[in-house]
């Protein structure tokens, strides 16, 4: 995977993603090393982002890598007017890797064209966010033991969240029964449907979230965004129909973890944290693992 | 149609009437010196309208006629020499286009750098790109060409 970008999960075959999973594994166990010494990380962020930034800044700093950049537009030559290009072009003469995130769709792409370092998308707009794909994976991985045959649940947003779209083409890998559980307005686009048709994998939707769910190994839960909505009537409708409570809980099976890519507004009840089966959090702290196996990757090191 | 044969050139058939000027653009018959002719919304028993065009003296690659595919899939060219027809040519959708199409997607990058689009092939028949660069999928309805 030497000097290779990770703009799409699909950059990666099956095998190059279980090679990360498994180098992600190895930091979990002894996070802090200096492998990064000597090394310049450039963190763009072009749209505010605080999870993801810190996670990745988080991960070059216990690797002992050194990182230049800025957290939004407004603090770099972009709000003088630069282009994307002129601004890549630059930076990868200074730096020995790219992390990006923009809002525009096929930036990260783009970047990786431009740029003689390898680039990692970190969000391009609505488009990918493979680095969140793959904590998705290894947080899947490690609370089931396996990825495959799972029964997977994706709860909330499933027509714009961009992570459900990611992790459902990755999971599809490994033989996944997903069900799909969204409001009319937020199904899951058929285009994604005729993917999983195409592959001969189940699929089943649902408009109520019920009982279903005694039968899921993972619980996906997105967040219903306001702005989504055209009519604000149906959104009033909606936000409290697509909550996770602990009540709900009790039937779910034992290895069952809910996920969640967060922030959370109040689609998973607090109450809810306190369930040994809530792993959200856990999941954010797999993220730095996850980056620090693929910047390894990426350069070479590992 | 009574239009007269050409001596030497390229006939045009087939192309859907809807997207006659697509084709004149793209080819930039607007911008040559030959006599060209075209009718259009002639009667087709598949295309429902049809337009034809004759240019006479010109005679086109075949990556050149290939660019007009994402207009008129199913167009038919002719070639003449000395008022015969020498040869018959189809279009052929080609697997990987290159700035030819604007990407649909208002988000996406090619619409704000002076990136060259490229998008590949999905669907030949209902014409559908997938974008290199944001993926997202451009089908005949929203196709702009550049």
């Amino acid at each position: 995977m030497k000097n290779r970008s990770l703009v799409s999960i699909d950059d990666f075959s099956t095998e190059e993603i279980i090679t990360i999973l498994n180098l992600a594994e190895e930091f979990e166990k002894q996070p802090v090393r200096n492998l990064l010494d000597g090394k310049v990380i450039a963190t763009l962020f072009f749209e505010p982002s605080t999870r993801t930034r810190l996670s990745f800044e988080s991960a070059i700093n216990r690797l002992g890598g050194k990182i230049v950049g800025f957290a939004d537009a407004a603090s770099s030559s972009v709000s003088k007017g630069e282009t994307l290009h002129d601004t890549i072009r630059m930076v990868s003469s200074y730096s020995d890797l790219i992390v990006i995130r923009h809002p525009i769709e096929g930036s990260a792409r783009y970047a990786s064209e431009i740029a003689s370092v390898p680039v990692i998308n970190a969000g391009d707009g609505a488009n990918q966010h493979p680095t969140q794909t793959l904590l998705d994976l290894y947080s899947i991985r490690k609370t089931q033991g396996t990825l495959n045959n799972l029964n997977i649940f994706m709860v909330g947003d499933l027509k714009y969240g961009r992570t459900v779209h990611s992790l459902m083409m990755a999971m599809s890998r490994w033989n996944t029964t997903f069900n799909f559980i969204a409001p009319e307005e937020l199904k899951m686009p058929d285009e994604f449907k005729l993917y999983l048709e195409n592959l001969g994998l189940k699929y089943y939707e649902h408009s109520d979230f019920t009982d279903i769910i005694s039968k899921a190994d993972i619980i996906y839960m997105t967040r219903v965004q306001k702005e989504r909505f055209s009519d604000p009537i149906e959104y009033e409708k909606v936000k409290n129909v697509y909550v996770l409570r602990d009540s709900m809980l009790r039937n779910t099976k034992p290895n069952m973890r809910i996920l969640h890519p967060l922030p959370r507004v109040n689609e998973i009840h607090t109450d809810v944290d306190r369930n040994p089966k809530a792993y959200y959090f856990e999941q954010a702290l797999n993220g730095v693992y996850t980056r620090q196996a693929i910047l390894c990757s990426l350069l070479g090191i590992k | 149609m009574s239009v007269s044969a050409i001596e030497n050139g390229t006939v045009i058939d087939h192309v859907p009437a809807k997207n006659l000027f697509k084709v004149i653009q793209i080819l930039g018959l607007d911008h040559i010196d030959s006599q060209i002719t075209f009718g259009t919304n002639l009667e087709s028993k598949k295309l429902g309208r049809k337009a034809i065009i004759k240019i006479s003296g010109k005679f086109f690659e075949d990556d050149d006629i290939n660019r007009i595919a994402l207009v008129a899939p199913e167009a038919k060219l002719n070639i003449i020499r000395d008022y015969e027809v020498v040869e018959k040519k189809v279009v052929e959708v080609p697997d990987n286009i290159t700035g030819i199409a604007k990407c649909v997607n208002p988000k996406c990058i090619t619409n704000f750098e002076p990136v060259t689009t490229r998008f590949r092939v999905v669907s030949k028949k209902n014409v559908a790109l997938k974008c290199h660069y944001c993926e997202k999928i451009t089908t005949q309805e929203n196709l702009q060409i550049i």
